[in-house]
């Protein structure tokens, strides 16, 4: 599989496929499905891809559970559509991570056996339809800050998804603020129901950037390799830079005593989030981690009939084709 | 593009803010159109039509909601969504139009979250619990033939707003039923069990097509396309035993209260918040 081209003869030695490789990474160029790689190169985009991947699955779950309930219909189709674009995002990703060899019923079972990890934002619970509104705001937001940036990842096909995912993210997001400043304009009680949501959700949201820098062993490779173009801790202050102005322009305060703007630095000085919760997260001892999974699963192994069924009735349709064509 | 573009002008204003998602933004969703009930049409039996069709589609779309995160596979969360928005688009419409209508001035959610169950007018196959896979398939085959051959029909109605949206609707309904019905052969050919659980489907919902054909004229239409799914998946046509009551007349089934109250919850717990 690293190799493609070596069981033939004359085929360039390894080295010169990484020079060639190195080069094109060099010059800003893109690799593609069908050029040579090297397997640490392959391995951290199927992991990367697929926890991305998992990430819009289980990202529907929290959101979704407020379809049922979206208090007008307009909110409800904008909600429904966004859940949907999302297994839209799931889909594209998976096929990115096949155009590297993985497939996607693969990466489901080790989603499911918990081999492989989703982002730990998803693992918090959804209590107001306020939470909607926040997700869409800092969620998507923050997801955005982290994926525009992936739209110039060196590996074309996961680039290019990134490129249509952003575009409806920015849709997302937008409608996620406009809700809330709806609510802000609106009674008491939904005024209350933001500032809550807000609080509930920023420290978790800082943490969708990941560990700080000089705690996040894959990243020196993968910045090397062009996978990923700015540092964590570099992301996550843009993040606070950017939604400073859009909380005050709200009338929401974010629940950071020591966040204030540094003149100096021309950017704003923050709390540290509290890393051994990301970490609890992490390892399976969040708030909802169990039940997001059961969910996964219950939906995967309920739907293994119909899977079965598809799979069956296409064996006998060609059985059926062929048979036609012999006679 | 630069890197921050589209966060950082997210506090700016936006000239198209409700037009965010396709189909999802429009205040007015008949904005433009003469909304006056022509002479000869009566205003009463318009909105009552309107009312009853919209009660099916936004039931349906709720039922269609829950499966969100519950599909058997990623293909399938994005078709039933699909459906399901368009058959909430629907209901926006023709609870627009039953606003105008019968003089009241009710917006769409006056009738989507301030009516209790006694006061809505689905068809009870519409408000039965989703079930498996199966059963949902079945009866979005049965739900979606019988709407379409009534669009179809009401393309041609004399209230302009009405004809225009049963136009618009009969080429989202033709997309629901080719997909429902494509399932129902998979599953009717796949496996024993596929087979089993649709036959029973289909005995499960045989029982609510009375109220279907009572009011239009569509009933040979439906069921040739039934026999001619149900024959190519394998399956025998389901016996027929027609329930007593129907939910046109506000009689329905013990599943619609509970669906109301879920989906009015929020609305109805903040009846002065704007959303």
């Amino acid at each position: 599989m690293t190799t493609t081209h070596s069981a033939e003869a004359g085929a360039p030695s390894e080295q010169g496929l990484q020079e060639h490789f190195d080069a094109t990474i060099a010059r800003d160029q893109r690799i593609e499905p069908r050029d040579w790689m090297p397997e640490g190169y392959r391995k951290t985009l199927v992991r990367q891809i697929a926890q991305h991947a998992h990430s819009e699955i289980i990202g529907m779950q929290p959101e979704g559970e407020w379809i049922t309930r979206a208090p007008s219909l307009r909110r409800k189709a904008i909600l429904f559509a966004k859940v949907q674009d999302e297994a839209g995002h799931g889909l594209y990703l998976y096929s990115a991570a096949e155009t590297l060899g993985a497939d996607r019923a693969d990466l489901t079972e080790r989603l499911i056996e918990g081999r492989q990890k989703y982002s730990s934002i998803f693992n918090y619970p959804t209590l107001s339809f306020a939470d909607v509104g926040v997700i869409g705001w800092f969620v998507d937001g923050a997801a955005i800050c982290n994926q525009v940036p992936l739209c110039r990842s060196s590996y074309g096909p996961y680039a290019r998804a990134m490129v249509r995912i952003c575009k409806e993210e920015s849709f997302h997001q937008r409608q996620g603020y406009e809700l809330l400043m709806t609510m802000m304009r609106g009674t008491e009680a939904q005024r209350a129901m933001v500032q809550d949501a807000v609080n509930r959700w920023w420290w978790p949201s800082l943490m969708m950037f990941g560990p700080p820098d000089d705690a996040s062993p894959n990243s020196a490779q993968s910045m090397a390799w062009k996978i990923k173009r700015h540092s964590n801790d570099e992301l996550r202050q843009r993040f606070v830079d950017m939604t400073v102005p859009q909380a005050e322009k709200l009338g929401v305060t974010l629940p950071d005593p020591e966040l204030r703007w540094n003149a100096e630095r021309g950017r704003h000085d923050f709390g540290t989030p509290d890393w051994d919760e990301l970490l609890r997260v992490i390892k399976g001892h969040g708030p909802c981690n169990d039940q997001r999974m059961e969910r996964r699963r219950t939906a995967h192994e309920n739907g293994g009939w119909v899977r079965e069924a598809a799979t069956a009735h296409a064996a006998k349709q060609a059985a059926r084709a062929r048979k036609g064509a012999v006679a | 593009m630069s890197d921050d573009h589209v966060y950082l002008t997210l506090a700016e204003g936006h000239e198209d803010d409700a037009r965010w998602a396709y189909g999802t933004g429009f205040e007015d969703p008949l904005h433009g159109v003469d909304t006056t009930v022509p002479e000869g049409v009566d205003a009463t039996e318009l909105a009552a039509l309107c009312v009853a069709l919209a009660d099916d589609a936004l039931v349906s779309a709720q039922r269609l909601a829950e499966w969100t995160t519950r599909a058997p596979e990623l293909e399938e969360e994005v078709a039933l969504a699909n459906i399901g928005l368009d058959l909430l688009g629907q209901a926006r419409l023709l609870y627009t139009r039953a606003g105008q209508a019968d003089g009241t001035g009710r917006d769409e959610d006056a009738y989507a979250y301030f009516r209790d169950a006694g006061e809505f007018r689905c068809v009870r196959l519409a408000e039965l619990p989703d079930g498996d896979f199966a059963f949902t398939v079945v009866r979005l085959l049965v739900l979606s033939s019988w709407r379409l051959a009534h669009f179809e029909q009401l393309a041609a109605h004399p209230d302009p707003v009405l004809s225009a949206i049963a136009a618009k609707g009969v080429k989202e309904l033709a997309y629901h039923r080719q997909y429902a019905a494509e399932w129902a052969v998979r599953l009717g050919d796949g496996t024993e069990e596929s087979h089993r659980r649709t036959r029973k489907a289909l005995e499960q919902v045989a029982p609510y097509f009375g109220e279907l054909f009572t009011a239009y004229d569509v009933r040979d239409e439906v069921v040739a396309v039934l026999r001619q799914v149900v024959e190519a998946a394998g399956l025998p046509m389901p016996v027929y035993r027609p329930l007593p009551g129907s939910g046109r007349q506000g009689e329905h089934t013990e599943h619609l209260a509970p669906l109301l109250a879920e989906l009015q919850s929020v609305a109805r717990a903040h009846p002065e918040a704007t959303w």
